[in-house]
């Protein structure tokens, strides 16, 4: 497991119904490409990078990117989404090494 | 906010506009942080300064884009950083089982302004910076090893408890004890050196606002310090950019942590006394 990773989102507390509202999302990872050598030894340095990020509201997919090693360490995402009712937004990020990280965040109507 | 760069360029391109207009502040000087925290990117210059009318911060030389991630604390990638040097502060570390936490149950709420008036001259007349103070903690406290200086962990550290004194106005101590390190300091300054034979003050005091190739010259105003710079996507210290800038100039930089540097730090701090505190900041 890569060391730092930390996952941050921000939603607001309350949205409207069938109004878009906006969400931020930043995983703190070191995105490895592998394309990098080894200073000291010359050797490649394996690709470690965040693959896949996915966000999903009550079981339905609202945003499921692939991510690539062209991608800069620390991958911020930010987009819209609307709701119609009160519920959990679950973000999830897949890992190279195999690591899911996950958090969740309710969201009101109000 | 764009309009920063129009008017410096102003500045350079006729003498009578830099007399007209240098001690006032744009409309678009305000920076506002979380909707919440607005802080003053613009002051009157500190009296011992000769030669210039208005400081300000080096947030109004950058591109919107740059500005408007210092504008959300989510968007300010410093706040990665600053996430670790909370976890920093709780980490148990050192052959007495402590954590900065331990002694500061206060959390680094308690430096509240610290970091407004580093570096200062300690009880036994020596100049000392925020750095100098963590790492004696750590090794007399914690027996804990020293941090080297502008590495991440002393960054992200030196991060958080800056953060606490945002929106704090800077006011350093440049009289009595700190004048002979705030006079060595200023000589360092203006003194030329290098390939290229330029002094700090020939960019940031004769030529700010002006285009160097693809750079915008700010005032070097180190209040925003330790700053996010995009170029390296890290926390910078002021002495990690006080090498960078010699190294441009070609020049053969002093030693981070040094007596040269610690002086030019307070005597460019002080260049600043007046303008907020913003650390942490997002240069480019």
């Amino acid at each position: 497991m890569a060391s730092g990773v930390k996952p941050r989102v921000k939603t607001p507390k309350k949205a409207t119904a069938g109004e878009a509202f906006t969400i931020k999302t930043l995983i703190s990872h070191k995105m490895e490409s592998g394309q990098r050598k080894d200073k000291k030894t010359g050797e490649l340095i394996p690709r470690s990078i965040i693959n896949r990020f996915t966000c999903e509201f009550n079981g339905t997919s609202v945003i499921d990117i692939s991510i690539e090693p062209a991608v800069s360490t620390n991958p911020y995402f930010q987009f819209d989404a609307v709701v119609q009712e009160a519920g959990d937004m679950v973000f999830t990020w897949y890992d190279d090494d195999g690591s899911v990280y996950d958090t969740t965040k309710s969201v009101a109507i109000g | 906010m764009g309009m920063y760069l129009l008017k410096t360029t102003a500045f350079a391109a006729g003498l009578a506009l830099v007399a007209g207009s240098a001690a006032v502040a744009g409309e678009d000087s305000t920076l506002t942080i979380n909707g919440d925290l607005t802080i003053s990117t613009a002051a009157a210059a500190p009296s011992h300064l000769e030669n210039i009318d208005e400081v300000v911060s080096g947030w109004l030389f950058r591109t919107d884009e740059t500005q408007s991630l210092q504008m959300d604390d989510f968007d300010n990638p410093s706040f990665v950083f600053v996430d670790i040097g909370i976890d920093l502060w709780e980490a148990v570390d050192g052959t007495e089982g402590k954590s900065c936490s331990s002694c500061h149950t206060d959390g680094p709420e308690e430096f509240a302004g610290l970091t407004a008036t580093m570096p200062r001259v300690d009880a036994d007349g020596n100049l000392e910076t925020l750095t100098e103070i963590i790492n004696r903690e750590r090794v007399e406290k914690m027996g804990a090893e020293p941090w080297k200086y502008s590495k991440t962990k002393m960054a992200s550290l030196t991060a958080l408890i800056g953060l606490q004194s945002r929106g704090m106005p800077v006011n350093v101590a440049i009289d009595g004890a700190a004048a002979p390190y705030w006079e060595r300091g200023k000589e360092l300054y203006y003194t030329r050196v290098g390939q290229l034979d330029i002094a700090c003050s020939g960019c940031h005091e004769d030529n700010y606002g002006v285009m160097i190739r693809a750079d915008h010259l700010s005032q070097g105003q180190t209040n925003g310090f330790p700053t996010y710079r995009l170029k390296n996507a890290k926390m910078n210290t002021t002495h990690a950019r006080f090498k960078g800038c010699m190294k441009n100039i070609r020049a053969t930089p002093y030693a981070e942590g040094g007596d040269e540097f610690k002086a030019l730090e307070l005597y460019v701090a002080s260049r600043g006394n007046g303008l907020t505190v913003e650390t942490p900041s997002v240069r480019n």
